[in-house]
């Protein structure tokens, strides 16, 4: 009996009920472009340059990266080198293909492998990183490596830039390197390997798209790195000139 | 007796077919020459900005919009109040409209006033893609005018908004070249003392936030109704004459800061509601706003009408003159503000114990206490805004010394809704992250969060609370936003509420319209950045159910 109440009940209401249950399935599902995460991408030459050394020496130095993801995971490819023009060889040839993701307001993580291919012996490593802004505006950019060696390094980036006028900037680089075990094939002798630091005076021309620069370079090896360089007939400590243009695309 | 009973029959038809009005809109790439520069955009019927499209209340209109794009489109006739299905966002009011395609929108026009229309797809509004409505009321207006002008302000700038869009991700402050520099450093230690400066720079760096972010997007050119300051758009008058200027800011992210030098201005409508009439000599007016004001001119000699961006980084220019090819002089910008303390005291962690703003407090005239608290019954006292935080940097004054609009002197002419309690309050913080050019609400972005769900019938009050150090202007889709200036049945009613950086603002929304959609700051880059959130308003006037379940509810995980 109840059930035939219930059951009447229903068949009486469902007029009633049917079009307010319609309208609630006709709601669309917001699958729109803005409904997905953003994806970007971007191209990034930090350092596109000629340089001469105290020695005469002339280099071509590229330091780039290009990304393309969303907010929270980026794949980023990182490629450095320095090509000795005279001798027709990379002195350092790096490629560095990384995945990154944010874990604070100001810092990503990242992880990958990284390919060391100049002249001489090759090198892979397995990559960890952390990149971002620390306070005071210092861009932070520190790495672990642990190569196919089983060798293990540090490798610091910081930058900073100081604005002249709002389109005349003097940036200040160090990148350092220190290694926690020696590899003597590739040059490296444990503890601080060698440091680069640079200052770089440049102007936006175009945008934030091309800021040709000017700048002074100096390459400075140091401890059991220095004596292998010195025994190759290397130098240990190099002054550079450097022009050239930072290119963002 | 039956050709009588047809005409009685028609008779009876006459006022609702006499009152349907047809429209055709098309969608096509134009160029835009701004003066300055010429580039490629959207516009509509061949132009940007498109027609200017006039309604009469109370009627029917059809508009017809065929898309010549090679990509979706959209309409959204932002302001006004309609069924759902007619608003135009696409994946929330309807599909969009496909290439080739011709959309027939069909609504009828239940307000008066000045409004606007523009694309919501992709980035095709920073593109061009909008025009002006202008509204006819039924009824007699409030206020006499003997002409009127559409003065439709845009900030267009040369690149696309894909680009721009692409280029704040890699670079947050690609485009601000108002930043502080070395010099700026000197002229401020020589100003305020070397150590002030330097611990006033290191508060800063601290927090990686930059004074100068004011603008997310410079370099643009300021337009008057598609003119750029050296077209110098030019509206005729007769000395003595009344003239109406219908305001709409269609900017992308620029708001601008208005003034006729020369002439006061009698403000008579915000967001296309009458308000009681407020004397000014400047205002500011929010990305998607519009204001009526009306100006009597009584010499024949030129006026400029200029408009700076708030930032200061570019302007706007027209001229109201007798004849044609007359121009008055062009002010010079006022320097470009910095953010102080005061607008970052929105901010989680910023207020009180765990920083050390040392010396801080005297340069930035910080009151944690009673930010997040505004006093509305205090207000307009010794001529400083409520509606910015106390010491804010960017609190606007009037070049000539006069009367600066503030939100506080908007007063509806007439209520539109009986005044009553609100059923719950929904709390918005607006977030952000400038760093990484993210934006959202409460900490979510529009990709991960869920719809705010109202009920029909409920009156919602919404507590935004700014935790960014920019300005957001907020704008619900459907429902009137009813602005909390402390006045009660008297408080304005707008389509879009600005919320300054380190203030809290409250509006209301009977919430009378059912069906979904959309919220967001009108600010493109950071609607497209994640600050957006789709609304779903249940029941509707049919289902009085959903009215009794109101109060227990919970106030929103938006």
């Amino acid at each position: 009996m109840s059930r035939i109440r219930t059951f009447m009940a229903v068949s009486l209401l469902s007029p009633i009920l049917l079009p307010g249950a319609a309208a609630a399935q006709e709601m669309i599902a917001d699958t729109s472009a803005r409904k997905q995460a953003l994806t970007s991408w971007g191209v990034q030459f930090e350092e596109l340059e000629y340089r001469y050394s105290d020695d005469d020496e002339e280099l071509g130095v590229w330091n780039a990266d290009f990304f393309y993801g969303t907010d929270d995971l980026k794949v980023r490819w990182l490629t450095k080198g320095e090509y000795a023009i005279e001798e027709q060889a990379y002195e350092g040839l790096e490629n560095q293909l990384v995945g990154q993701i944010p874990i604070s307001d100001f810092f990503d993580a990242k992880a990958g492998v990284r390919f060391d291919t100049p002249e001489g012996p090759d090198r892979t490593y397995a990559v960890l990183g952390v990149a971002g802004l620390a306070p005071q505006w210092f861009e932070i950019d520190a790495n672990l490596y642990v190569s196919d060696e089983g060798d293990t390094s540090a490798e610091l980036d910081a930058e900073y830039e100081l604005l002249l006028t709002n389109y005349w900037i003097l940036s200040a680089t160090l990148d350092a390197t220190v290694a926690f075990s020696e590899d003597r094939e590739i040059g490296v002798g444990k503890g601080l390997v060698s440091t680069e630091t640079g200052l770089r005076l440049s102007y936006d021309l175009v945008d934030r798209a091309l800021s040709p620069y000017v700048g002074v370079v100096h390459e400075r090896k140091y401890g059991d790195t220095a004596d292998y360089a010195e025994s190759e007939g290397g130098s240990t400590k190099d002054w550079f000139a450097v022009i050239g243009a930072r290119i963002v695309f | 007796m039956k050709k009588r009973l047809l005409t009685g029959l028609l008779t009876l038809l006459m006022p609702a077919l006499a009152l349907a009005g047809e429209y055709d809109l098309t969608v096509d790439r134009v160029k835009i020459d701004t003066g300055d520069f010429v580039k490629e955009g959207i516009g509509y019927n061949g132009k940007s900005p498109g027609p200017v499209m006039r309604f009469k209340e109370g009627e029917n209109v059809r508009i017809n919009v065929t898309n010549n794009l090679d990509e979706m489109t959209s309409i959204h006739w932002h302001g006004l109040i309609l069924p759902f299905e007619q608003d135009g966002v696409p994946g929330i009011s309807f599909p969009g409209i496909k290439p080739g395609e011709t959309f027939t929108y069909e609504f009828p026009i239940v307000q008066a006033g000045t409004y606007w229309f523009h694309s919501h797809s992709g980035f095709q509004e920073p593109d061009g893609a909008f025009g002006a409505i202008v509204i006819e009321p039924e009824g007699r207006e409030p206020f006499r005018y003997d002409r009127e002008y559409v003065v439709q302000l845009t900030d267009k700038h040369p690149h696309s908004g894909d680009r721009i869009m692409r280029n704040l991700k890699m670079m947050p402050d690609y485009y601000n070249r108002q930043q502080q520099t070395v010099g700026e450093f000197f002229s401020d230690a020589s100003k305020n003392g070397l150590m002030n400066t330097i611990q006033d720079r290191m508060a800063w760096g601290d927090m990686r936030m930059m004074k100068a972010d004011v603008e997310d997007v410079q370099g643009f050119t300021g337009m008057i109704n598609g003119m750029g300051p050296e077209q110098n758009w030019t509206g005729l008058f007769e000395p003595g004459e009344r003239i109406r200027l219908r305001f709409i800011n269609s900017s992308a992210m620029t708001y601008f800061d208005v003034r006729i030098p020369g002439l006061g201005m009698t403000v008579v409508q915000a967001d296309g509601n009458n308000v009681q009439p407020v004397n000014v000599d400047e205002f500011r007016i929010g990305v998607a706003e519009t204001y009526d004001v009306i100006v009597r001119p009584r010499d024949a000699q030129a006026y400029t009408i200029f408009a700076e961006s708030m930032g200061r980084s570019g302007y706007a220019r027209a001229t109201l003159a007798p004849e044609e090819g007359m121009a008055a002089s062009v002010p010079p910008m006022r320097d470009a503000p910095r953010l102080t303390m005061a607008d970052m005291s929105g901010m989680p962690g910023m207020d009180h114990g765990d920083m050390d703003h040392g010396d801080m407090t005297a340069q930035g005239d910080m009151d944690h206490s009673n930010m997040s608290d505004m006093d509305h019954s205090a207000m307009m006292e010794g001529g400083s805004d409520p509606f910015y935080a106390k010491g804010s940097g960017i609190a606007p004054a009037a070049a000539n010394g006069g009367k600066f609009l503030s939100y506080a002197d908007l007063k509806a002419q007439k209520p539109l809704y009986e005044e009553r309690e609100p059923t719950r309050e929904i709390e918005l913080r607006l977030t952000g992250n400038m760093e990484r050019y993210t934006w959202s609400i409460n900490g979510v972005k529009y990709e991960d969060a869920d719809p705010i769900r109202l009920k029909y019938g409920e009156r919602v009050r919404f507590k935004f609370v700014n935790e960014t150090m920019m300005t957001h202007p907020m704008h619900l889709h459907g429902m009137w936003s009813i602005l909390d200036v402390g006045a009660g049945e008297w408080n304005p009613i707008k389509h879009t509420v600005s919320v300054q950086p380190g203030t809290t603002v409250y509006m209301e929304t009977e919430v009378d319209a059912p069906g979904q959609w959309a919220f967001h700051c009108h600010l493109s880059y950071h609607a497209a950045a994640g600050m957006f959130r789709k609304v779903i308003v249940e029941g509707s006037p049919d289902t009085t159910q959903a009215k009794a379940d109101v109060a227990t509810e919970e106030g929103g995980d938006a």
